[in-house]
């Protein structure tokens, strides 16, 4: 079995010590070192789906919240005479984005039909009082976002200063806190909202954002104590409070730090879990009133003329579903991202 | 065990007391009695329909009479239809929401098993990669865009199912299928990860190490310890459905709880909507006492908690 | 130690790990002998190759290894080249493996009466009773007390050591040729490791089986080995039976290793860890693996890879050290101790000074 080592042609002073200085280092570490959000950064834009998600999102909140710089149609106008108009972009023939409607079987010019003239389009058409439904898709896709996201920022400072009370404390104070989130989580959820959105009906926004922060909350109290709960027995903990460190800055200076991957996961559910909701009780109808406008109030409008005018619910509810889609995603890949277990 | 019984069923009661109050002030906040409905009524009339609804009394005589009606079964006078009580209401609208809730479970469950661990077995796979947008899709699309579209596509325009109603099987397929969308997403995804996780243990090892053919390491290995789990989601399921069949059953006019609390809602009818919260609440409650029993009984790490090593 | 019969030959194994860095050189050129009832140890540092080494013999590999080159013969035949169907058959039947922690090698929701019933309904055709009947048996045999009434319980019920015993009657259920035990006392208390180790012993002379024991705990091998590979960086170094490892060491790392192993008559103040870490096999370096840590190191080190240099018939050693133009050099007081007392053993047999063992 042993190789002969009659290959080699043993050159004079090959067997001269090696200078331990000059020799190779041997605590040296290969792969680069990145810190730890420079590796969550690079993991996530390794992961296709997620990067995608994230672009889009981007361009979402980009269309939401500055697309009436460049598309400057309001939103509320009314106009009557050129209610329920198909898609028309100009210079463009597809079918779907001609003007065209079919009619009892017959392709008909909607816009020639409402007398509209030559310079009258409306790139998505318009809804049963007229208005422009591309600019109240983001209009209300700007509507959905803010709720969603001043209701997950509650959320999340609720949650978390809650999460991180009950698991440091411990003891009875753990106990009685874990007692109303259990009464809270076995009410069902849509039904608290719906309670809330009744009984302060009329108050808009505000009225649907406590409903929504009051109850999704509990989810990510119940994961940061339990991460709290980990965390305080571990050493660099055991130390900061050794060094009489005071508990608020060991929360804000060690446990936050360390909870930060967790909660950041936890958000990107939150947030499309917030829009979903939003867009169930607008649905309803007890969501946001006229003349505001959100994806769930759009999808109900459009709904009424489905039959015929399809174009006025597929809208809608196709922003809804990508931003739905690409929440989720990016949920997806952060939490791939996050998880050193998943190193590849 | 039964001491531990005993403190959830108490801890039960308790919450529902909590839910049954918190709903009763936070109608009293709100405006409206059943007679704003009817406002051309003499003096008299008006008294007396108070009376019917013992509005009459003090707000907090109100309560304990409320509190004490619960534990009788009794749940006060629907506003919306004057003559009838809300038990009755929600007792007469049970049974399509039940057959149509149980119906979606059914299909929701074991079709998201499969998909979920057709995912993991098949794991960066083009069938995990479909099962994955199937159940990612799911998610997305709320339950009453999935509605609409079924109804308008699978319903008005081919002619395949009917369109709204309740006369008979045909006629559950549809809603069903809307509200079954959710819990197979969340099953799907709940066991692919669970079953990921499983398949990568040690005792998923020593089975291969024993020489066990692939189906028979899933089949007697991998499914059993991912579907123990399983049982904590039914809960968060019942939940889901709970919240799809207020839509669901709207858009296809099925006659259930669901259709009935938002038509409450529109119409400001406040014993029924408290009726109703109360009832989903107590349902909620029960499933997941008998969640974590059976977790209890079929989890052989949870059975004797305490007596292990 | 008489020369038996060879059961697994492994010849120039190279296996490479597919990672999102790149490619990982786990097993470089790798080959041993397994002989007929023989326990042959692996020791070496974690990612050494040793558990990868044995997994391939398994056909255990996780999915993103892919064998370069090399063959694993076993009763004539290549274990790389067969099928996975095939393999099942070969898997708990002929080849049974020992995992590290039984803590979470068993399945927690299957009674261990059918866990260890299982290989022989696979292998044997058994019906379910008799599987269970043997079971029993072997729960007797592993020295669990009271098998009768324990045959229902499932794992949590047992302690660790316990469960290992469980895990043991599970492998040699089908009476293997060869049980891989994989670090099988790790994760155990002390005392329990010593149960354990002579239960395996034990049950080897009644079963005759091969051993291929993997460890990085020398003083485990001493009490349970008959030969010892050391394996470093994807690659065996050393190896030799038992004695020859422990008392005449001739590559550094095996030197690393036993100087910092405590012994009974360790001088106080002379145990030392090995400096540095092993080397990124992603890049592996060019020639001796250990040079970057080793206090021997000479330039060829660095240059050219050391073939295998004879010690004796039965021992050979990875390192220029043993070339015949190498410079003498005094091994750590520890390893001289040694090798003075490996001479004194010789002394009857053959006066050979250890150093000069070579031809």
């Amino acid at each position: 079995m042993a190789d002969n080592p009659k290959e080699y042609q043993i050159q004079p002073g090959d067997f001269a010590p090696l200078d331990k200085q000059a020799g190779p280092d041997n605590e040296h570490i290969a792969a680069p070192s990145l810190t730890f959000g420079q590796d969550v950064w690079r993991r996530l834009k390794s992961n296709k789906t997620a990067f995608t998600s994230f672009i889009i999102l981007v361009l979402l909140f980009l269309m939401a919240f500055g697309g009436r710089a460049i598309y400057h149609q309001n939103p509320n106008e009314q106009a009557p005479r050129y209610a329920n108009l198909p898609p028309k972009i100009p210079g463009v023939n597809l079918p779907g984005f001609n003007g065209h409607i079919k009619q009892s079987g017959q392709d008909v010019d909607a816009y020639a039909q409402a007398g509209a003239g030559k310079d009258v389009h409306y790139i998505l058409g318009t809804d049963y009082l007229g208005r422009d439904l591309l600019a109240r898709i983001m209009y209300g896709t700007r509507i959905s976002l803010e709720i969603a996201l001043i209701a997950t920022l509650i959320d999340l400072g609720i949650g978390v200063t809650f999460g991180i009370i009950s698991g440091w404390k411990g003891g009875r104070v753990d106990l009685f806190m874990q007692r109303i989130i259990e009464i809270l989580s076995s009410v069902p959820s849509l039904v608290v909202m719906v309670l809330m959105a009744t009984a302060f009906q009329k108050t808009g926004m505000a009225s649907i954002i406590a409903a929504l922060a009051l109850i999704n909350w509990t989810t990510m109290a119940r994961l940061t104590r339990a991460q709290t709960l980990q965390l305080k027995n571990q050493d660099f903990i055991l130390a900061a409070r050794t060094l009489g460190e005071s508990a608020p800055k060991i929360a804000w200076k060690h446990l936050l730090p360390n909870l930060s991957s967790v909660i950041i996961i936890q958000t990107m559910f939150t947030i499309p879990n917030a829009i979903f909701f939003e867009a169930f009780l607008s649905y309803i109808g007890i969501g946001i009133s006229s003349p505001q406008a959100s994806l769930g109030t759009l999808i109900n409008d459009g709904q009424k003329n489905f039959q015929f005018l399809p174009y006025q619910m597929w809208y809608p509810a196709i922003v809804l579903i990508i931003l739905m889609l690409a929440f989720n995603l990016l949920g997806d890949g952060m939490r791939d991202a996050f998880d050193p277990k998943s190193k590849r | 065990m039964r001491k531990y019984l005993l403190k959830r069923i108490f801890y039960l009661i308790l919450t529902l007391f909590i839910v049954a109050t918190a709903t009763f002030f936070l109608m009293k906040l709100m405006p409206g009695t059943p007679l704003q409905n009817e406002a051309k009524l003499t003096p008299s009339e008006k008294a007396a329909i108070l009376a019917q609804y013992g509005l009459d009394k003090p707000v907090w005589m109100q309560y304990f009479i409320y509190i004490g009606g619960i534990f009788k079964g009794s749940l006060g006078l629907s506003f919306q239809f004057s003559d009838q009580a809300v038990s009755y209401l929600i007792g007469s609208r049970m049974g399509p929401s039940m057959q149509l809730g149980g119906q979606a479970m059914v299909i929701g469950v074991v079709f998201g098993i499969i998909l979920g661990a057709v995912g993991a077995i098949r794991k960066d796979t083009w069938a995990d990669r479909i099962a994955t947008i199937i159940s990612i899709l799911g998610i997305a699309v709320p339950s009453f865009v999935l509605a609409i579209l079924l109804q308008f596509y699978l319903g008005l325009k081919t002619g395949w199912f009917p369109v709204a109603g309740w006369q008979g099987f045909l006629y559950t397929i549809l809603p069903t299928l809307a509200l079954a969308a959710s819990p197979l997403a969340e099953t799907a995804r709940f066991i692919r990860t669970d079953m990921v996780d499983v398949l990568s243990s040690d005792y998923i090892e020593l089975a291969r190490a024993k020489g066990l053919s692939k189906f028979g390491i899933v089949y007697h290995h991998a499914l059993r310890n991912s579907l123990i789990p399983m049982v904590t989601l039914i809960g968060p399921l019942a939940a889901a459905l709970m919240t799809g069949s207020m839509v669901v059953e709207n858009i296809f006019s099925v006659p259930g709880i669901g259709e009935q609390f938002v038509k409450s809602i529109l119409v400001n009818d406040y014993p029924t909507i408290m009726g109703v919260t109360i009832f989903y609440s107590a349902l909620l409650c029960v499933l997941l006492l008998l969640t974590d029993i059976i977790y209890g009984i079929i989890d052989p790490r949870i059975r004797l908690s305490g007596n292990g090593d | 130690m008489d020369q038996a019969e060879n059961i697994i030959e492994v010849r120039n194994l190279k296996i490479d790990f597919h990672t999102y860095a790149g490619e990982v050189k786990a097993i470089r050129d790798v080959s041993f002998d397994l002989r007929k009832g023989e326990t042959l140890a692996i020791v070496g540092e974690s990612g050494s190759g040793k558990s990868v080494t044995t997994r391939s013999l398994m056909g255990l590999l996780a999915p993103n290894a892919e064998i370069k080159g090399g063959s694993i013969m076993f009763h004539g035949e290549d274990i790389i080249k067969k099928s996975e169907k095939d393999m099942q058959h070969i898997r708990g039947k002929d080849i049974a493996m020992i995992f590290q922690d039984p803590m979470t090698s068993l399945d927690p929701t299957m009674r261990i009466g059918m866990q260890i019933a299982e290989p022989l309904m696979k292998h044997k055709g058994l019906k379910k009773k008799e599987a269970i009947a043997q079971a029993l048996e072997m729960l007797k045999l592993v020295g669990i007390t009271d098998p009768e009434g324990r045959i229902n319980d499932y794992p949590y019920q047992f302690s660790g050591g316990m469960r290992q015993r469980i895990v043991i009657a599970i492998a040699l259920v089908c009476y293997p040729e060869v049980l891989i035990a994989d670090e099988p006392t790790t994760a155990l208390d002390v005392t329990i490791q010593a149960q354990i180790l002579d239960l395996m012993k034990d049950l080897q002379n009644r079963i005759n089986t091969s051993i291929i024991f993997i460890t990085h705990d020398l003083g485990v091998v001493a009490g349970m080995a008959d030969r010892v590979a050391v394996m470093y960086a994807g690659k065996i170094v050393e190896y030799g039976t038992v004695d020859e490892i422990f008392f005449n060491p001739q590559h550094p790392y095996t030197w690393g290793l036993l100087n910092s192993m405590p012994t009974l008559d360790t001088a106080s103040g002379s145990l030392s860890a090995i400096p540095g870490t092993p080397p990124d096999l992603l890049d592996p370096p060019v020639g001796d693996a250990f040079a970057a840590r080793s206090d021997y190191a000479m330039k060829i080190d660095t240059e050219q890879e050391p073939p295998f240099f004879k010690v004796s018939d039965t021992h050979y050693a990875a390192t220029w050290l043993l070339h015949p133009d190498a410079p003498k050099v005094t091994p750590p007081a520890e390893i001289v101790r040694r090798q003075k007392k490996f001479a004194a053993m010789q002394k009857p047999a053959s006066p050979v000074k250890p150093a000069a063992a070579k031809e």
